[in-house]
């Protein structure tokens, strides 16, 4: 394998207490729910879930390329792996949250109760 | 033939054969491809979550009111503390996985057992964490009752808005009613276990409590579920149509029917990533105390079997954002 030698767990803890730090503070916020963040919106997301939303995907980022070492392979397979993933999952879930909130203003709005 | 096979080595064109196009070797490249498939299907179980919960978004469970257990502190809510506590215990042992394959490129065997041990024990410690939160959830803690239309009540304290069990007001009434087993059903048939109140008792508790109102399951622009006063409570009584306790997949004392059903199958299947993640380890660390990988004078599997463990733990990142925290 051609790998260099040198030991990468300065990294690895560096990355682990960044996670740590990452997760403490989610749960903090979870848990206290400040009303600065958890009553105002932002296109129709509370600024809270945002945090969420983005700390998660600065997670997601440091394992990946971090602990799974993505920041040591090939560009092309970088690629190969985040652009399918990126793509497809911001598609589905753009149409199923939208498609979601429709059916609820169907639900509040009009005269279906159940089946739709 | 022999004479017209070309490879990389002979033409120098990137994709003739006998190269690593992408700079890795064909396991390490199949095990990426693997985890973004199964990255893809879990991601259609989150979306299809974020979809249900969307269509019913005005009455959907609170997180933090539903998962309040924490082990030895019997009573006390401590809403998402423990399911952070399983978050760090994944994320450490991601950690010795990861200090597992450093020890493994620096071919130092012992290293690398002592690590991969590490990483089962935790993975056993996060299954074993699943499994106590799906007991809380299946056992329940207040007990609620449903409605004719299919919405969940529950029951708070009018003065302190702190939620009430069943227990704590339903009335005892004399039944002759038996639970009919297979021994003694009209024909050898069991009916289904019944609960431990009827809905008469908790009516009666309810009309005899004066404290005791009805909270539904619709959240106000406070974002906290709507609390009847005495009289809007005691005339949802007509609506009442069966005692519920704890979850399965049909009912749940938590809300909508969806958000047990989704709890199950979401955690389920990664817990079962998880288990599989562990045997899968197992092995591998086997493999390493009997020399395989020193034989090979390559740890690369123990880099792949990482690979997994890490998309696990990247697949519970998520569930622990959008099931707690969102």
């Amino acid at each position: 394998m051609a790998h260099t030698h040198e030991s990468n767990t300065k990294r690895i803890w560096f990355v682990f207490g960044l996670l740590s730090v990452i997760t403490i503070v989610e749960v903090i916020l979870g848990i206290a729910k400040p009303d600065a963040l958890y009553m105002h919106d932002l296109f129709r997301l509370n600024l809270l879930n945002w945090i969420f939303i983005i700390l998660t995907i600065v997670k997601a980022y440091y394992i990946m390329w971090a602990f799974m070492h993505l920041e040591g392979e090939k560009g092309s397979l970088r690629w190969s792996i985040v652009s399918p993933l990126v793509f497809l999952i911001i598609y589905l879930v753009f149409i199923l949250l939208v498609e979601g909130n429709y059916i609820f203003d169907v639900f509040h709005q009009g005269y279906y109760k159940w089946i739709f | 033939m022999a004479a017209t096979v070309t490879s990389t080595a002979t033409t120098g064109k990137t994709w003739d054969g006998g190269n690593e196009p992408m700079g890795a070797s064909y396991g390490k490249m199949m095990m990426w491809f693997f985890i973004v498939s199964d990255a893809l299907t879990f991601s259609g179980f989150l979306a299809a979550y974020g979809f249900s919960r969307f269509k019913f978004i005005g009455t959907w469970p609170i997180a933090d009111e539903v998962f309040t257990h924490f082990p030895f502190l019997h009573g006390k809510e401590a809403p998402m503390y423990y399911v952070a506590l399983m978050t760090f215990i994944l994320i450490f042992s991601s950690v010795t996985m990861v200090l597992a394959v450093d020890a493994g490129h620096k071919l130092q065997k012992t290293k690398v057992a002592i690590y991969m041990l590490l990483t089962i024990i935790g993975g056993f410690i996060f299954l074993g964490s699943q499994a106590w939160e799906w007991k809380n959830f299946i056992k329940g803690e207040f007990g609620a009752i449903e409605s004719k239309g299919g919405s969940v009540l529950q029951f708070v304290d009018a003065t302190t808005g702190k939620r009430v069990a069943l227990a704590d007001f339903a009335a005892h009434l004399p039944t002759e009613r038996v639970n009919k087993l297979s021994s003694n059903g009209i024909w050898f048939e069991s009916a289904p276990a019944l609960p431990t109140y009827s809905v008469e008792e908790v009516a009666e508790g309810l009309k005899a409590h004066q404290n005791v109102v009805i909270r539904t399951e619709d959240i106000t622009k406070d974002k906290k579920k709507t609390v009847l006063s005495r009289e809007e409570s005691l005339k949802k009584i007509d609506d009442f149509a069966l005692v519920v306790e704890g979850a399965n997949l049909q009912h749940n004392e938590y809300g909508h029917k969806l958000f047990a059903d989704f709890f199950f199958f979401i955690t389920g299947f990664h817990g079962f990533h998880v288990f599989s993640g562990v045997v899968i380890n197992i092995l591998i660390f086997l493999n390493v105390l009997a020399g395989t990988y020193e034989k090979r004078r390559s740890y690369e599997m123990v880099e792949k079997v990482g690979l997994y463990w890490h998309f696990v733990d990247l697949v519970w990142v998520f569930v622990f954002t959008f099931f707690y925290l969102v």
